[in-house]
């Protein structure tokens, strides 16, 4: 089938077979491997990716479902050569051990500090809940989205809305 | 012993060099290699867990249009490649040619030009199979009458693996008869799963012309993989290159040589493209390395007051359907005898039976240092128990009991000799972190009106770092590992080593190792890894070896590049090699601080038209094996506080306090990520997770909807204390940190929960600590947690 999606900015337009997972799509067919695939069943969030607005386990999406749509990945968080805050969190505060897991918890915590400015580390642990790290026991994960939550204001930079695609 | 703190500066929270790719989605893992013209693979797998094969037709398969090769166990037959030893003598079919024996097991593999249609084919492959009687339970493995699973074995007619035991049994027997308390405990250590986000995977390319087999794979040890593919297959070594790109995490599952590997090597020869194979999380699961699995009845026997004097232990090991634990030949029950743990007593003796179950093979796997999780958590759960028995303080018996400072090296009854600890320090600051007379108060207060808090402490030694290679070997291969160190002229640096980093920052560390030998920066030196081409031999990465061994390597060939420095040094300076002193970095003459000269001028000279003396014979380069002298010692002091609600059995971790002691230490914030692991780990297996089976073998933890793994809502915000005790025999003085607190946790994790429990008189139940396992223990029923049926 023909479809037609944003991927960080950038319009793809081609054919797909109908059960194409979304993850599939990114990493085999656009190249961008940075998306992860890690369990099959939705529970482990390392291809997390953002669907419009919102985070999505990629997964678990067919790439006919994102048709027309905005698709933002880890390849799309960095911003005329700067870091997203919540990337340099993830760095500074040792926020990653394999970097596996990595791109899923930092979209997911993009979309948090958008919706929640400077959230709680209960408030943290709860939005990425539906991510698993087998690394780093999540303390350090934690302390990265605080660090990045921190920054909102500092320097112009932080807190910004991450809008995928559309208009770029 | 050279370990000065500040090590030029070099020591300390640097931040890692890998994250900068990591952090914008750049890392290069199995799954990201394409490479032209590659094809990719995918297992038929068994829904059985005990059947015979009476046929595979593969013809429908064969037929499909995107479709290039069809591999069977009889087509592997031909090529003498459907069994493959493991790395405990054993055999284990790569692909099944007469019966299969665990429910996952390898039938056929399929290469086509996708994913999707290699996964379709599977479905198009028919396997005629005549159902067998199974075993699930390792308790009736040895039962008269019981099938026998590997009839594949001359001669074999029942389930037994091994008998092996180590200690005094007359001295143990002794002591106990003498003894004025006695107290013993079943318990299982259940079946685990490392499951790292990574799966298991390969891309296989064979090149039919050079005769090249290039490997990138998922692997902790590729230079033992590519000696072990070169005499299983007759391939000739020096044609084969594994690569480990970034791997997603190991913890022990990337240790072995898997089937899957195996088919993507022959599917690339045999259609002569790349093969790429990376196995679903359902196939990790169910097939790859499990850990633990141990049948354990502890004995430990006290004076009234509190003195211990000997422990017993009998084990019966569930090895699965194929013996292919993963540990050093001498020991196959790893070093479980390490038992008696970081206690003062007088005789100890173990005995281990492992039996063949219709189960995934595998047993030493998941941060276990050699099964030294099932050894201390068997230790901390009996302390615990014995306290319980005498009215006393767990935490008071076990300060009675520690060994003290003044007793290192200390050989323990079983015969490993540690080599040195300060064990009281580290008891007594977790217990000043956690506030542990204020958290007996409080669990007092909160009895009253019947709210149930637990208080659980666990100490751990654990014995790291393996060779000597005289006693240590893995398949005849020597656990020695090797580092290469290039200096070139302008002074940066370039480190091969063999140990494989699987997230542990080795790229950061090991350069700082070297910028603390040679008076450099981490950033002038790279660290090359992962790549038989580019680095030297050694075992690699799993049993907390990285620093303890190739850590130690390093520090010797910097070592080895200093002195080669000096000589250089010295006819820049125009004095006697004698007359210079290491100093802020830089050779200088003694007494006069003025000439000096730093790594960076002196690799220039070596690299000029300097006439140099004799002994050097124009740059600065080394390489070194590292043969440890002995293991290295890590211990630590792990509080955890529980509240358990009675109603639902539910059970939250609300502190966690850990110290640890891994000697020096390179970079504190890996350290500490490091233990921040483990101790996600210790809740996991503690609270959560079981590979357990039904009565057919039907895998019941083969996804992680079922399968289940902390997030961060299970666990607490870690809280971390540290001693520094230097390991004296290690260059650095470091002891290796990356399983101490998967090995530490679970005890605490339990004794906290039946701490939380005493007041329902449950004395003992089996992880995982779930709530209806909870439940049923207030109930006064026990669960078998490892079967489906009670």
């Amino acid at each position: 089938m023909q479809i037609t999606i944003s991927v960080n900015g950038s319009a793809y337009t081609g054919e797909v077979e109908p059960r194409l997972l979304l993850i599939h799509f990114l990493r085999d067919q656009l190249g961008l491997t940075g998306s992860h695939w890690g369990c099959d069943t939705s529970n482990c969030g390392a291809c997390v990716v953002w669907l419009d607005e919102t985070p999505v386990k990629s997964c678990t999406v067919l790439t006919a479902m994102a048709d027309g749509r905005r698709v933002l990945t880890v390849e799309g968080m960095e911003r005329d050569g700067r870091l997203d805050p919540v990337q340099e969190g993830f760095a500074r505060c040792h926020g990653l051990q394999c970097g596996f897991c990595t791109p899923g918890m930092m979209l997911t915590a993009r979309w948090l500090l958008d919706h929640n400015p400077d959230p709680s580390p209960e408030e943290i642990r709860e939005a990425l809940s539906g991510q698993v790290c087998r690394c780093t026991g999540y303390e350090n994960i934690v302390r990265s989205v605080r660090w990045a939550a921190q920054q909102r204001g500092g320097d112009g930079h932080g807190g910004h809305r991450l809008a995928p695609g559309g208009a770029q | 012993m050279s370990a000065t703190p500040e090590r030029n500066g070099a020591y300390g929270r640097v931040p890692r060099k890998e994250d900068a790719r990591f952090v914008r989605g750049r890392g290069t893992f199995v799954d990201d290699i394409q490479l032209p013209g590659m094809l990719h693979g995918a297992v038929l797998r068994s829904p059985l867990a005990h059947a015979r094969i009476v046929a595979v037709d593969t013809t429908a398969a064969e037929a499909h249009p995107r479709v290039e090769a069809v591999i069977t166990g009889q087509a592997l037959a031909e090529l003498g490649l459907a069994w493959m030893p493991t790395i405990s003598q054993d055999a284990q079919s790569v692909l099944a040619t007469d019966k299969v024996r665990f429910q996952g097991q390898e039938v056929a593999f399929v290469v086509a030009q996708d994913r999707y249609s290699a996964r379709d084919a599977l479905e198009l492959i028919q396997v005629e199979y005549e159902p067998l009687p199974v075993v699930a339970d390792a308790q009736r493995a040895l039962e008269t009458g019981a099938p026998v699973i590997r009839d594949d074995l001359p001669g074999k007619t029942s389930n037994h693996i091994f008998d092996w035991e180590a200690g005094d049994k007359a001295a143990t027997d002794a002591v106990f008869a003498a003894a004025d308390v006695v107290v013993g405990q079943d318990m299982l250590y259940p079946r685990s799963h490392p499951a790292p986000l990574e799966t298991c995977g390969m891309v296989a390319d064979s090149d039919p012309v050079s005769g090249r087999l290039t490997l990138w794979s998922t692997s902790q040890a590729p230079h033992a993989h590519r000696t072990v593919y070169a005499l299983v297959a007759g391939l000739p070594e020096h044609k084969i290159r594994v690569v480990s790109p970034d791997i997603g995490g190991g913890f022990g599952n990337k240790a072995p040589i898997y089937p899957g590997y195996i088919c993507a090597i022959v599917g690339s020869m045999k259609t002569g493209r790349p093969v790429k194979w990376v196995e679903d999380r359902s196939e990790n699961l169910m097939s790859t390395a499990f850990a633990r699995d141990y049948h354990m009845h502890g004995e430990i026997a006290a004076t009234a007051d509190g003195k211990v004097l000997g422990l017993r232990a009998r084990v019966l090991a569930d090895h699965g359907a194929f013996n292919a634990t993963a540990q050093p030949t001498k020991f196959p029950a790893g070093f479980f005898h390490i038992f008696t743990g970081s206690y003062d007593l007088r005789a100890a003796h173990c005995e281990v039976t492992a039996v063949y179950t219709n189960k995934a093979p595998g047993g030493v796997a998941y941060s276990c240092s050699f099964r030294i999780t099932e050894a201390v958590y068997l230790v901390e759960r009996m302390m615990d128990i014995l306290a319980r028995e005498l009215g006393m303080d767990p935490a008071e018996l076990r300060m009675k009991n520690l060994l003290r400072p003044e007793q290192f090296p200390y050989t323990c009854p079983t015969g490993w000799q540690y080599d040195s600890g300060d064990y009281p320090r580290a008891l007594a600051l977790a217990m000043d972190i956690a506030g542990y007379d204020d958290l007996r108060r409080e669990q007092a207060a909160k009895r009253e009106h019947g709210e149930y808090m637990g208080i659980g402490i666990s100490f751990f030694t654990e014995g790291v770092g393996a060779g000597p290679r005289a006693h240590m070997d893995i398949l005849g291969l020597g656990m020695a590992d090797g580092a290469s160190l290039r200096v070139h002229p302008t002074g940066t640096a370039v480190l091969g080593v063999s140990c494989q980093t699987q997230g542990q920052g080795h790229e950061t560390t090991f350069a700082q190792i070297v910028a603390g030998e040679l008076g450099i920066s981490p950033d002038d030196v790279e660290v090359v890894h992962g790549d038989t081409d580019r680095t030297p031999f050694g075992l690699g990465t799993y049993g907390s070896r990285s620093t303890p061994v190739s850590g130690a390597a390093t520090a010797m060939a910097a070592r080895k590049v200093r002195e080669r420095a000096r000589i250089v040094a010295s006819a820049m300076l125009e004095v006697s090699p004698d007359d210079l002193e290491w100093a802020d970095g830089k050779w200088r003459v003694c007494g006069d601080p003025e000439k000096a000269k730093g790594i960076a001028e002196i690799a220039m000279a070596a690299h000029s038209s300097l006439e140099l003396p004799a002994g050097v014979e124009g740059h600065l380069d080394s390489e070194v094996v590292y043969n440890p002298p002995n293991l290295t010692f890590p211990f630590g002091a792990y509080i955890c506080v529980t509240d358990v609600d009675p109603g639902t059995g539910q059970v939250s971790v609300r502190r966690f306090i850990a110290v640890d002691d891994c000697g020096v230490q390179i970079n504190p914030m890996i350290v500490e990520g490091q233990v921040h692991r483990g101790l996600a780990d210790g809740v996991g297996m503690a609270l959560m997770q079981v590979i357990a089976f039904d009565a057919d073998g039907n895998c019941l933890g083969g996804s992680f909807m079922d399968y289940l793994l902390p997030t961060p809502v299970e666990c607490p915000s870690w809280e971390l204390g540290e001693t520094v005790t230097p390991s004296p025999h290690h260059p650095i003085g470091a002891k290796g940190i990356g399983e101490s607190a998967t090995v530490g946790s679970p005890p605490a994790i339990v004794n906290s929960v039946m701490d939380a429990l005493a007041p329902f008189g449950v004395r003992h139940a089996d992880m995982p600590l779930t709530p209806a396992n909870v439940w049923s223990a207030i109930q006064g029923r026990r669960l078998r947690t490892d079967l489906a049926v009670t």
